[in-house]
């Protein structure tokens, strides 16, 4: 029941906080479509964040609610993967972690849509309409980005260079995805770890950009063990609930 | 006559004055290099696509998924057609006297004058 709360959790948080981060081009974005396209994405995130904590919050009970697990618990607390609290950055930045992650998502939302629990099935199911865009989108900038200009070509270069290293956790199951992926609900994300490197390979090569070599893979966030980045996501985030307790609009 | 047909842009402002390729597009970059583009929805009800506006992208692609990001967030449409503004032929306002006017006083080009029996439905 714990490790289902849990791996819950762990959906609910890496959506929230990706969504959380994309938010922060909102009025920000390099040109007006693009701005309303990358906050399209934020909302369909914060959409998928919604239904797991709302289902979380039924396995908590004791008054818990999406809102309490979004504004209330501490850094901690907070299940997401590394990859997702990194700063935007730039542009490039901003498109390779969404790249990174929505190929991510994709491969586990595809297996956890016949998942054995209904809710988490559903769950996915429904979401996977809105990744497999959110990745032909990212994986076009991947693209044109690296194919593009020199300085375009540069700056992708350099946020993989950055991101690479909170890869590798993607796909070192925590302790709770393990008792998920036994139990049958959840999905064996080592598993998935050659065909996400065969997919991003392929874009790669098309967008004319390399992997690093021998990279020392950044681990911690599935356990709450994060970089000093979630804090200030979550002062932000948290920060109407933190200093007025309970406010409602 | 030797009636010329003069190439305008969507919202009938002449290129020369500075109409599409010159709109400002916000901070940072050369926006300006991204051609407009004019995007037709096709909404659930009905069969022809409705021109609904206009906007900024780089190829055909873009102004496709940029179309269905900016035009289609409401449940607005089932298929989206985009063509770059500069293909689009527009009359001249300035002709639109000789275009125009003389259909004005000709109320007989309408089928209105006649009586139709009472057996005929659907008229």
């Amino acid at each position: 029941m714990n490790s289902l709360i849990d791996y819950t959790l762990h959906l609910a948080d890496n959506a929230l906080i990706l969504g959380q981060r994309n938010s922060e081009w909102c009025g920000h974005g390099p040109v007006l479509e693009q701005d309303i396209a990358i906050t399209n994405i934020s909302l369909d995130l914060i959409g998928q964040a919604r239904n797991f904590y709302q289902y979380a919050a039924t396995l908590i009970g004791d008054n818990a609610t999406e809102d309490s697990l979004a504004y209330l618990r501490k850094e901690r607390e907070f299940k997401n993967a590394l990859l997702i609290e990194q700063p935007n950055v730039d542009w490039a930045q901003t498109i390779l972690r969404q790249f990174f992650f929505s190929q991510y998502q994709y491969l586990i939302f595809d297996q956890l849509q016949h998942s054995k629990d209904k809710q988490l099935a559903a769950i996915a199911e429904k979401s996977l309409k809105e990744i497999t865009y959110h990745l032909r989108w990212s994986s076009e900038w991947v693209i044109r980005l690296g194919d593009g200009t020199e300085e375009s070509h540069r700056r992708m270069q350099k946020a993989i260079d950055e991101l690479w290293r909170y890869t590798g956790e993607l796909f070192e199951a925590s302790n709770y995805e393990l008792e998920a992926m036994k139990d049958g609900f959840g999905v064996a994300v080592s598993q998935l770890k050659d065909e996400w490197m065969n997919k991003v390979k392929e874009i790669f090569s098309e967008a004319t950009l390399s992997i690093p070599e021998k990279t020392f893979m950044q681990t911690g966030g599935k356990e709450g063990k994060h970089t000093e980045h979630l804090g200030y996501i979550l002062t932000e985030l948290q920060y109407m609930q933190r200093a007025y307790p309970g406010c409602e609009w | 006559m030797n009636i010329q047909i003069r190439k305008l842009y969507y919202g009938d402002i002449p290129e020369e004055k500075g109409g599409a390729e010159n709109t400002p597009l916000g901070a940072g970059g050369k926006q300006s290099d991204w051609p407009l583009w004019e995007v037709f929805i096709r909404s659930k009800q009905g069969l022809d696509h409705k021109h609904v506006g206009s906007l900024h992208a780089a190829d055909a692609q873009m102004a496709i998924e940029n179309a269905r990001d900016v035009y289609t967030r409401r449940m607005e449409g089932v298929s989206i057609w985009a063509v770059e503004s500069k293909y689009i032929h527009a009359s001249n306002p300035e002709e639109a006297g000789e275009f125009f006017e003389p259909a004005v006083d000709k109320i007989y080009r309408h089928p209105t004058f006649y009586d139709l029996p009472d057996e005929v439905n659907h008229m």
